[in-house]
């Protein structure tokens, strides 16, 4: 199931919530939409649920417009909005069956599907309590489970991990990258690691407008910043042989002493840099104790993108 | 129509697990009771076996009791967020709104027939007239359905339930008392639309027991624009405006 966007815009009075973005999500692809409050994220995703109409543009999922069948594009859809609403006079397992009743599921299937998703999703020991009793990170498990509830073919979750604990956030994780696997994932977070470890590319959105789209590596590569290695070499060897041999090294452009004597900091612009070094301290006769590269973090790039 | 049925339910028995059904049917009966049987012009007073009486008591209490029935059924789903999840399933705004709506009626239904005992009681203290009691009930329970459609209406336009019940109860005191009064003071074709504006009117020759297709139509006609109007304040959220 793709998704594809074409000049959406979205207007709330004389304001771009959206302003005239395009792009595509290819079936099982899980995409990160990441950008600052504010951005657009949360308007796209209605928009996409059929929730909210656009201003302008069309959106498609597989290829139907989800304008001219919006109860068709539903039923494949699972959403969780949002602050994660539910109703939380209502016992876990009622809600559950109430969802697959608006969903249409088949009335056999129902019971046993909401066994499993009670199971999938954790909430074996929890299914008898009222939502409203239910700890956050349980109530963020129910709101999983229904939008997990009829396999859908797309997921949409928006902030699914905000104000839940670390070992929460690893719990919601897992189970989204389980329950994902087959399926076309949008996500959206302002948590950068997160979209790091959980999308195969991230969608960066400031003001309406997408300002980066890549996998995590190629957003590092086209951000401009060369390679960066951090080089720890054996006391021995005097600080100026060492700066000496990495210089001449080709493709090395600036090489710098890092807070103690014998740590130094190579930025160059060839891949195969780290060999360049190891053969350079062989040819120079000095000690390689530490090698790591450091990767422009993807905090910078967001950083330098959603600020201008 | 399966969906309808599905939400319906899920308020029907949200009413009944929370307290909230058994005051209202406990605040409706007790005072209907009280009316028909025990104070003013009750049914001893009246002098024949009939449920005048009650008609009149309960026309007012359902007057109260029907805003504080639709008060929530949106405006609660939209403040909490709920009315997102839920029309992002496979879900048209018109289903919500007429699932609300067959919910509160079928908690007045409840509310009627618990009054049926009224009913079996005056047929032991003489001959009643079975065609206009009947009537008297159809009158009640179309009256509810109007005030219903304008209560769910209100209960749309906002996320705050003391308002839905404020402007809901103001648009009933339009159509139960004041076109009512107005009508009585102006003359001539405005007049007399403004008369047909008016509930009790419609109310008062039902429950007489003549059943006027004119009065049948005006109370199914309120109801039906009150829900369209939900409905149509629902899917306000996507009017696209033009030319930009």
């Amino acid at each position: 199931m793709s998704i594809r966007l074409e000049n959406v815009t979205k207007l709330f009075g004389e304001q771009y919530a959206v302003d005239d973005i395009s792009f595509e999500v290819k079936t099982g692809e899980i995409v990160g939409f990441l950008g600052p409050n504010g951005a657009g994220k949360t308007t796209t995703m209605k928009m996409i649920t059929g929730f909210l109409a656009p201003t302008a543009g069309k959106i498609f999922i597989n290829d139907q417009p989800v304008w001219e069948n919006p109860g068709a594009v539903k039923k494949i859809t699972g959403y969780l909005p949002e602050n994660n609403p539910l109703y939380y006079d209502m016992y876990v397992t009622d809600y559950l069956e109430y969802v697959a009743g608006l969903l249409q599921m088949e009335k056999g299937s129902i019971n046993q599907r909401v066994r499993e998703m009670v199971v999938v999703c954790g909430l074996d020991r929890e299914k008898h309590k009222k939502i409203g009793e239910l700890s956050k990170g349980f109530r963020q498990r129910v709101g999983l489970a229904q939008a997990l509830i009829h396999d859908p073919q797309i997921l949409i979750l928006d902030e699914p991990t905000t104000g839940l604990d670390p070992n929460q956030i690893i719990e919601i994780r897992n189970l989204i990258k389980e329950a994902g696997k087959e399926k076309t994932v949008i996500l959206s977070t302002h948590i950068l690691p997160e979209v790091e470890a959980m999308s195969d590319r991230i969608l960066i959105i400031n003001e309406g407008k997408i300002v980066a789209d890549g996998s995590p590596e190629s957003l590092r590569k086209a951000s401009g910043e060369g390679l960066t290695i951090r080089v720890k070499v054996d006391a021995e060897t005097s600080t100026e042989t060492v700066i000496e041999a990495l210089k001449s090294i080709p493709g090395v452009s600036a090489v710098d002493l890092f807070n103690d004597n014998n740590t130094f900091i190579v930025t160059g612009d060839s891949g195969d840099l780290n060999r360049l070094i190891f053969h350079s301290a062989i040819a120079n006769n000095f000690v390689l104790l530490e090698m790591t590269t450091i990767e422009t973090k993807l905090e910078d790039i967001f950083k330098e993108l959603t600020t201008t | 129509m399966n969906i309808i049925l599905t939400i319906a339910k899920r308020e029907i028995t949200l009413f009944f697990d929370s307290l909230m059904a058994y005051v209202l049917l406990v605040v409706f009966l007790g005072f209907s009771g009280f009316f028909t049987w025990l104070y003013g012009s009750d049914v001893f007073f009246a002098g024949q076996a009939s449920l005048q009486s009650f008609f009149t008591a309960a026309y007012w209490i359902l007057f109260l009791f029907i805003p504080a029935l639709t008060m929530r059924t949106i405006a609660d789903e939209s403040k909490s967020g709920t009315l997102e999840l839920l029309l992002t399933k496979p879900v048209t705004d018109w289903e919500v709104i007429a699932g609300k709506f067959l919910s509160v009626m079928a908690l007045v239904g409840v509310a009627l027939l618990l009054t049926l005992p009224y009913y079996f009681s005056v047929m032991i203290l003489g001959p009643v007239d079975h065609g206009a009691t009947i009537m008297g009930y159809l009158g009640l329970f179309l009256m509810s359905s109007a005030l219903a459609g304008i209560g769910i209406f209100a209960s749309s336009l906002t996320n705050n339930q003391i308002i839905a019940f404020i402007s809901s109860l103001l648009a009933g005191i339009f159509f139960v008392l004041i076109f009512n009064i107005i009508s009585q003071q102006i003359f001539g074709p405005v007049g007399v639309v403004i008369n047909y504006l008016s509930m009790t009117d419609h109310y008062d020759s039902i429950s007489r027991g003549v059943i006027d297709t004119r009065d049948v139509i005006y109370f199914l006609s309120v109801t039906f624009l009150g829900l369209f109007f939900a409905s149509a304040s629902l899917s306000k959220r996507n009017i696209v405006e033009e030319g930009k």
